[in-house]
């Protein structure tokens, strides 16, 4: 009983932040998400070798792109791709990899 | 890695218990129904995202006429030598399994857009609500004299289509006397994978500084210069592979001696080779150009970039390396998987009723391999711009490689994997 109340307040929070962060549309966020999967796996479960979002801090996800985007932080690509996105749209599609299963 | 397994697993479990449920529960012919064409990056992909962010509620048949996905991303490898055959083919049997996505091996022979009816090789006739077509693309033959002789097509090679050709031009190298010359001819841009010629040219010479060093790459260009990441290839070039690979800008094939093994060039002299890698001019797909979709000089589908419908034909969207491409857009595996989705989400969204999402983004990432592990990249951001109606790239984001790296040939495959789950499991 414990157990399922849990699972009840859980599934509420996790579609309280999915509401949260889509103030739009959230079928425009999962979208724009579903452009990461090439290389982080569908809904951000990847395979072997690349980072997965899905269940990642969204603070982390959020600084770690506005590192990249500022040039704080280096890498391979993600620089370059992060300074696609407007800070919005960082938060947004942060917000929906948090809440993605693992 | 366990952890991983079992997560894997149970999320496969999952998705197979809400197909399993829908197809009980659902009578086989409810609900819309969406048919795709090409089990390729942006086929596959749309369908596979059909499915899923309809909840499983719009009916989706895939027509594609091979048994297995065999990437064209990697294949230069298996050119080279470094990968085999079997290490970038994916069967599709995860589309029908983990997503209820109706697999049908057939071919289209037409497509009847006013009466929306799709008729098959094997005689059967399918209707549809919305047409998803991703035919990849086919060769500009018809110029070309010499390739229109029996069995030339069978001698000289493309192996531009993932498959059974890039097995026959690995045997033709392996045939190939050391001392030999291999010749690549590249087409007028825009064509198929734009780096993906340089690559090759240095996967083969790879192979042959491995194994045979008295040989010779030569690339004859259309193009005024390398059409993409130039100074990368360049330096590749000098650096790794210097009295192997020769560069010779504008020079256009105007025929092909098979026989002689020779090609025939608008200005320059003829060119005798051991192996002959001649890739044609190219165009949308046949069943693209043929339900008369490709109006772009005939050549390539234009689309509307929200909803990747045709100008051509209501309810037929088109997809991946057969559209007029957006400025700066490359025709790649990679680009593909993005139309997919963003055509399956508007999909979705026409077919329930629901707005369109008015702002895609998505991004390009291209690696290509300059040896058998170490690797450049070239990415890109694109976004739709509401008042010239088509994707831009995004000024300040995306670039290239600052040196070709062994860490960026561990992301190529790591990128391989992702992809080929994102577009078939």
């Amino acid at each position: 009983m414990k157990r399922t109340i849990q699972l009840i307040l859980g599934v509420g929070f996790a579609l309280a932040s999915v509401f949260a962060s889509a103030q739009s549309n959230p079928a425009q966020v999962r979208s724009w998400a579903a452009g990461c999967a090439n290389c982080h796996g569908t809904n951000g479960q990847a395979q072997p070798g690349m980072e997965t979002l899905a269940g990642a801090n969204k603070d982390d996800t959020i600084r770690k792109m506005s590192d990249f985007k500022a040039g704080r932080r280096t890498a391979t690509i993600m620089h370059q791709l992060a300074k696609g996105y407007s800070d919005d749209e960082i938060v947004a599609i942060a917000t929906y990899f948090a809440s993605q299963k693992r | 890695m366990k952890r991983r397994q079992l997560i894997q697993s149970a999320w496969a479990g999952s998705a197979i218990g809400i197909t399993g449920l829908f197809g009980a529960c659902a009578t086989p012919m409810s609900g819309p129904k969406v048919v795709v064409v090409g089990g390729g990056y942006g086929g596959a992909t749309a369908a596979k995202y059909v499915r899923m962010w309809s909840d499983y509620g719009i009916q989706v048949t895939l027509i594609e006429p091979n048994a297995s996905f065999v990437s064209c991303p990697i294949s230069n490898l298996v050119i080279g030598g470094s990968k085999t055959i079997q290490d970038i083919t994916t069967p599709y049997e995860n589309l029908s399994k983990r997503h209820g996505v109706s697999v049908v091996r057939d071919f289209v022979t037409s497509i009847d857009p006013d009466k929306r009816i799709i008729k098959l090789q094997s005689g059967s006739e399918l209707t549809y609500d919305r047409l998803i077509l991703s035919p990849g693309v086919d060769f500009m033959y018809d110029d070309i004299a010499g390739m229109n002789k029996a069995s030339a097509k069978d001698k000289v090679l493309h192996s531009w289509k993932a498959g059974p050709q890039t097995v026959a031009l690995r045997q033709q190298l392996q045939d190939m006397p050391d001392g030999g010359v291999y010749a690549l001819s590249i087409p007028l841009a825009p064509y198929r994978c734009p780096p993906g010629p340089y690559e090759r040219a240095c996967q083969v010479a790879h192979y042959f500084s491995k194994a045979k060093p008295k040989s010779k790459v030569i690339i004859l260009d259309e193009n005024d210069d390398v059409t993409s990441k130039g100074p990368l290839f360049k330096k590749a070039w000098t650096d790794r592979y210097k009295g192997i690979i020769e560069y010779r800008p504008k020079h256009k094939v105007v025929d092909v001696d098979a026989t002689n093994n020779t090609l025939k060039f608008e200005f320059n002299d003829d060119l005798k080779a051991n192996v002959l890698n001649y890739l044609p001019p190219m165009r949308a797909g046949d069943i693209a150009v043929k339900t008369g979709l490709a109006t772009a000089n005939k050549r390539w589908c234009e689309v509307d970039f929200l909803t990747f419908e045709t100008k051509a034909a209501k309810n037929i969207h088109v997809l991946g390396d057969s559209i007029q491409i957006a400025p700066a857009m490359p025709k790649s595996g990679h680009m593909a998987n993005q139309h997919g989705k963003t055509c399956a989400a508007a999909v979705v969204a026409l077919l329930t009723g629901k707005e369109v999402n008015p702002l895609p983004i998505y991004n390009n990432t291209c690696y290509s391999f300059v040896s058998d592990t170490d690797v450049v990249h070239v990415s890109s951001v694109h976004r739709y711009d509401a008042e010239k109606k088509t994707m831009v790239t995004v000024a300040g984001s995306g670039g290239v490689s600052a040196a070709a790296s062994e860490i960026e040939g561990q992301y190529a495959m790591a990128w391989a994997r992702n992809i080929w789950a994102d577009t078939l499991a």
